[in-house]
């Protein structure tokens, strides 16, 4: 089982997918969300969110801006006015 | 009767107007596809948002909470926002929009409620007709070919701007729910103070395990942080549907216009043929009563 990872803005879903880590910019420091991580909500500065796809690989970077991130039973959501 | 080159001229001008109407059909109905897309896409987010703001406002949304919440104590100036389409030629879609904002200014006028307007696109502007002296801004919307995320947060800044000066105390959104191509419903939904009932509904839908959530920072600091975002994110949407509405009457007008117009040509050219046949019947009566006479 891997982290269902969720990327919302206004205008469109981005991703959902199944991913091993996401490293999201919190507005109290940066945060990694692993599968089976306590629920947690944190609004977020602008700044680089990494995927990472799995252990060992190179992650993937998005640049965001403005919103907030809620991990719960079901994955981790990041809404983001802005990506890229 | 008209002489037979009035009549075909006037064939010829129908025809041409139904050729442009035709075409105003097809493009709106490609359009509409296009503005339905967006609409769609544009759900996630606001489910999401909702939700989240739901568990929130129950737990953080009690006495001095933010005033976008609680609303000013007052309940005074009211101030109804009017998103309409920047183009005619839609069937009765801005005049739907503007019927419904003004019924709602007359209801609140006649409890002695303040009403001013907020016009967002050009075919609001009718209001200032009716309404000269309560127009508070008329914003111009033509530049905005695309509804985007900017334009809606340009929008709500300005609104949370003008709330927080105090300029009114209850905020109105007045446009187009988008059901289908040939229903559209005018509706005007509260948007400043958030209205809480609503949300108390979706909590019940959604009793997220909150309990047990951690928060950073604290759930009001969140909160008010996404309060100004969900009136962006309601206008945002309102531009969705209205769009995806505006297109969809359109569809329908100019469906209604192709048709009237081949309905015309048709009772036009038996018109011209009967002409034609009357005229060439006097020429042979003329012809043999001519020959009999020798």
């Amino acid at each position: 089982m891997a982290l269902h990872f969720e990327l919302v803005t206004p205008e469109r879903l981005v991703r959902s997918e199944s991913v091993h880590m996401v490293t999201v910019p919190g507005t109290e420091g940066d945060f990694a969300v692993l599968e089976g991580h306590a629920p947690f909500m944190s609004t977020i500065r602008d700044g680089i969110l990494s995927v990472y796809t799995n252990a060992s690989g190179q992650p993937e970077t998005i640049a965001i801006r403005g919103g907030f991130a809620e991990v719960n039973a079901q994955g981790l959501t990041v809404l983001a006015e802005h990506i890229g | 009767m008209a002489s037979l080159k009035a009549l075909k001229i006037r064939i010829g001008s129908v025809k041409s107007t139904q050729k442009i109407t035709k075409a105003m059909k097809m493009v709106a109905a490609a359009k509409l596809r296009r503005a339905q897309d967006a609409a769609q896409n544009g759900r996630p987010y606001a489910e999401r948002l909702e939700r989240v703001m739901a568990s929130l406002a129950t737990r953080a949304g009690g006495p001095g909470a933010s005033p976008l919440l609680a609303g000013t104590g007052k309940d005074q100036v009211h101030l109804l926002v009017v998103a309409t389409s920047e183009r005619g030629l839609a069937g009765a879609f801005n005049s739907n929009i503007v019927r419904a904002a003004r019924r709602k200014a007359e209801e609140l006028s006649a409890q002695g409620k303040t009403v001013r307007f907020y016009i967002a696109g050009k075919k609001g502007r009718v209001l200032k007709r009716f309404f000269p002296t309560a127009i508070l801004a008329d914003r111009d919307m033509s530049a905005m070919k695309v509804a985007s995320f900017d334009d809606a947060k340009a929008i709500a800044d300005d609104l949370i701007a003008r709330f927080t000066a105090g300029e009114f105390d209850v905020a109105h959104l007045f446009f187009s729910k988008f059901q289908s191509a040939l229903a559209q419903v005018p509706t005007g939904i509260q948007i400043i103070p958030v209205p809480l009932a609503e949300q108390a509904a979706l909590k019940d839908v959604a009793p997220a395990a909150a309990a047990v959530t951690e928060y950073e920072p604290d759930e009001e600091s969140i909160l008010a942080d996404l309060l100004p975002r969900n009136i962006a994110v309601q206008i945002f949407r309102a531009l969705l549907e209205n769009a995806a509405s505006e297109q969809g009457s359109r569809m329908t007008a100019m469906d209604n216009a192709t048709r009237n117009a081949g309905d015309m040509i048709k009772r036009l050219s038996i018109q011209y043929n009967r002409a034609r046949q009357a005229a060439i019947t006097t020429e042979l009566v003329e012809i043999i009563s001519g020959a009999e006479a020798l």
